[in-house]
């Protein structure tokens, strides 16, 4: 490249690096700033307390029990999403009347928005008028009305459902693509091989569809851990704190108590989390396309 | 000359004229929920633009549990944003600390002063000083079913919260209704609202010298109170996920024969559109405890403030002025009483609301006040979460408010 082609390429890359710096970077280098400092969002930064914020972050009992909410839903949400989505992409890659409409209707929870999906199934829950009760005892399942977001050890399960309803279906597209490019004759080769359908998804369909549903993963991965939205509109955190996820303690810490050095540390550690997540997902990618 | 500033003068005038009809635009910010319909301020609004030509009044209508947060970034963003907003009796401390709302002391005159219900004035003040006028006076009241205590042969409502669950008792016995009792007793605000009424009742204190004191007395005696109706089947399990307008929808459908809620669910509750109860629908002061306390209330009023931000401070003033005089709520009495001693003789605002006014007299003038600290937001997340793990027998009422002190202490929240 010569020097007129470089400046050239700079230029034009330059209203781009400016957005992405004005909205990305800064805020980004801002946040880390403030994590140093006893700052407050209406009293102005009062003063630097080094890594005390990082501390706090670390030795708060809430701080603690909202990392495991917060893997929690993550692993459970994405664990489902990811399995749910296989299976129903494997169905729907079967030819069958109306099989068009199925995949058209796929689309329909993701166009959905979180908060509308929230209080859809916030209504569903209803322990009083909610569809779930009605339909649980009205099938003998259940003999009386439940609460299903009133308590501790099952409103996170609730929640991951409601989740699940919304985002496997982004799972399903992706893979549903990967597998219009998996070669029948494989399968019918295998098929006279005497190979079994589970040896065949494992052998042929599954490494198939691998990239894809890496890319699945990732998006959907880094989505939980940051879980904010469902949750605000769902529980506010409750019951007892106990769907109080990272995020919820950033805005809570922000713009509750309006400490934003310490929400500013929260946010980082957060970032942190799910930056690990990332890592071990690039190696698979990464060693993948080795194999590949 | 011999008066120089004569012209100027006039030309100043004349500009000011002239400013006055310019077109001027002011945001305010309201909750949608227990108190005047969001058509009730619409219309308000309405008739106030309609007095000053040229001014126009943006409303924005949010949930109660967004509304903090919505006012301290709109004024950590500087100026364009809110002019006017409903602030709750609980925040003016911290935003009189960081100058959130124009200290209207002086504009106030001596005159509104001594008209207004003593008690409402705390909602708007710190150290000694208005931000605001008071607005929305409200207490938490005791609805109850009429036909229902009639059925089982009580003719009045319980005077004493022991009365309250014996009544309870015998219309679960008699199959009347499978929970007597509903609560706004989600992880919110709205739960710590119940629980002040019943520390009032039991005559308990938040904080003494400084120093938490709803750990012992008064204080767990509240939440005992309420984790046993829960263990006995006396109050509904859902309470523990709902907020106001989930009590006034189970109790408008018919599944509880007591509830406490804000002056607004009376006449909902009466309403045969909104309600399958209508008609039958009671109100009196929250009970007190025999031999401590005659009834029992808390102080859930609110206020309407200008920002130091707006641009348009006269104006702004001009329009809390006209949305709390008497006249406007004298006409808007339904869903929210005045804050005008007189009002409460006047037969408008009686008329059709007998109980509901009678009730108000009483209780509006023991209203307690949950702890007036900086901090508030803060400390009432700490209570919301452990008096929730109570609730839900995570753990021991004594426990769950030794845990709230404890870390009250530690954030150093006074």
């Amino acid at each position: 490249m010569t020097r007129a082609n470089r400046l050239t390429a700079w230029l034009l890359l330059a209203p781009a690096l400016t957005i992405v710096g004005g909205v990305v970077g800064y805020p980004f280098l801002r946040t880390l700033y403030l994590s140093f400092f006893d700052a407050h969002l209406l009293g102005g930064i009062r003063g630097w307390t080094g890594p005390a914020n990082y501390v706090q972050a670390f030795t708060s009992r809430d701080f603690l029990a909202a990392i495991g909410h917060t893997l929690y839903f993550a692993v459970g949400s994405v664990g489902i999403e990811v399995v749910l989505g296989v299976l129903v992409a494997l169905f729907l890659n079967r030819s069958f009347y109306g099989r068009r409409v199925l995949r058209a209707l796929l689309i329909l929870p993701l166009a959905l928005p979180t908060i509308v999906n929230g209080i859809m199934w916030r209504w569903i829950y209803n322990p009083e008028y909610g569809a779930l009760n009605a339909f649980l005892t009205q099938t003998g399942v259940l003999r009386e009305y439940r609460s299903w977001l009133g308590q501790p050890d099952v409103a996170m399960n609730m929640i991951i459902v409601a989740d699940v309803w919304k985002n496997f279906p982004l799972v399903t597209l992706l893979v549903l693509a990967a597998l219009q490019t998996v070669p029948t004759d494989l399968h019918d080769a295998a098929r006279v091989d005497g190979a079994n359908a589970w040896q065949r998804f494992w052998t042929i369909t599954l490494p198939g569809i691998r990239p894809a549903l890496l890319v699945a993963l990732v998006l959907r991965s880094v989505e939980a851990l940051k879980v904010f939205d469902i949750i605000y509109v769902m529980t506010r955190g409750g019951p007892a704190s106990s769907t109080k996820t990272m995020s919820y303690l950033v805005y809570e810490q922000a713009f509750s108590f309006l400490q934003i050095g310490e929400a500013a540390a929260y946010a980082f550690v957060t970032v942190a989390i799910i930056m690990v997540f990332v890592a071990v997902y690039i190696r698979l990618v990464r060693s993948q396309g080795v194999a590949g | 000359m011999r008066h120089p500033y004569r012209l100027l003068i006039v030309v100043l005038a004349l500009l000011g004229v002239c400013a006055a009809q310019e077109e001027v635009t002011l945001n305010a910010l309201f909750m949608q929920q227990a108190a005047y319909s969001n058509d009730d301020i619409r219309n308000m609004t309405a008739e106030f633009e309609e007095q000053h030509p040229g001014v126009t009044v943006n409303l924005e209508f949010v949930s109660y549990e967004a509304l903090h947060n919505k006012i301290v970034t709109a004024a950590a963003a500087g100026r364009g944003g809110y002019d006017i907003v409903l602030f709750d009796v609980i925040w003016p401390a911290e935003f009189a600390e960081y100058g959130i709302l124009v200290d209207l002391t002086e504009r106030i005159s001596q005159e509104t002063v001594d008209a207004v219900v003593p008690g409402a004035w705390t909602t708007v003040m710190s150290e000694g000083r208005y931000y605001g006028m008071p607005w929305i006076l409200d207490t938490e009241y005791l609805f109850y079913n009429r036909a229902m205590l009639a059925e089982a042969g009580y003719d009045a409502p319980p005077a004493t919260w022991s009365e309250l669950l014996e009544q309870a008792r015998t219309l679960k016995e008699n199959g009347t209704v499978a929970y007597p009792i509903v609560w706004s007793w989600a992880q919110a605000e709205a739960m710590v609202c119940d629980y002040t009424t019943l520390l009032s009742a039991y005559d308990g204190a938040f904080f003494e010298d400084g120093e938490a004191a709803f750990q012992v007395d008064g204080g767990l005696r509240a939440l005992q109170f309420m984790t046993s109706s829960l263990e006995e089947g006396l109050s509904n399990p859902a309470s523990t996920e709902s907020l106001e307008e989930d009590v006034r929808r189970i109790f408008s459908s018919g599944e509880a024969a007591f509830a406490l809620n804000w002056t607004y669910m009376y006449n909902l509750a009466n309403d045969p559109a909104e309600s399958q109860v209508a008609g039958q629908v009671g109100v009196a002061p929250a009970p007190g405890i025999e031999g401590v306390s005659e009834l029992s209330a808390m102080n859930g009023s609110m206020g309407l403030g200008v920002t130091t931000n707006s641009e348009h401070p006269d104006l702004s003033f001009a329009y809390v002025e006209y949305l709390t005089s008497r006249p406007v709520q004298e006409r808007y009495a339904r869903l929210s009483l005045p804050i005008w001693e007189a009002s409460y003789d006047e037969p408008a605002v009686v008329e059709g609301q007998e109980d509901l006014v009678n009730a108000a007299k009483q209780a509006l003038g023991a209203m307690y006040p949950r702890p007036l600290m900086v901090q508030y937001p803060e400390f009432s997340t700490i209570l919301q979460s452990n008096v929730h793990s109570a609730l839900l027998g995570r753990a021991t009422p004594a426990e769950a408010l030794q845990e709230t002190a404890l870390q009250v202490r530690q954030r150093d929240l006074r």
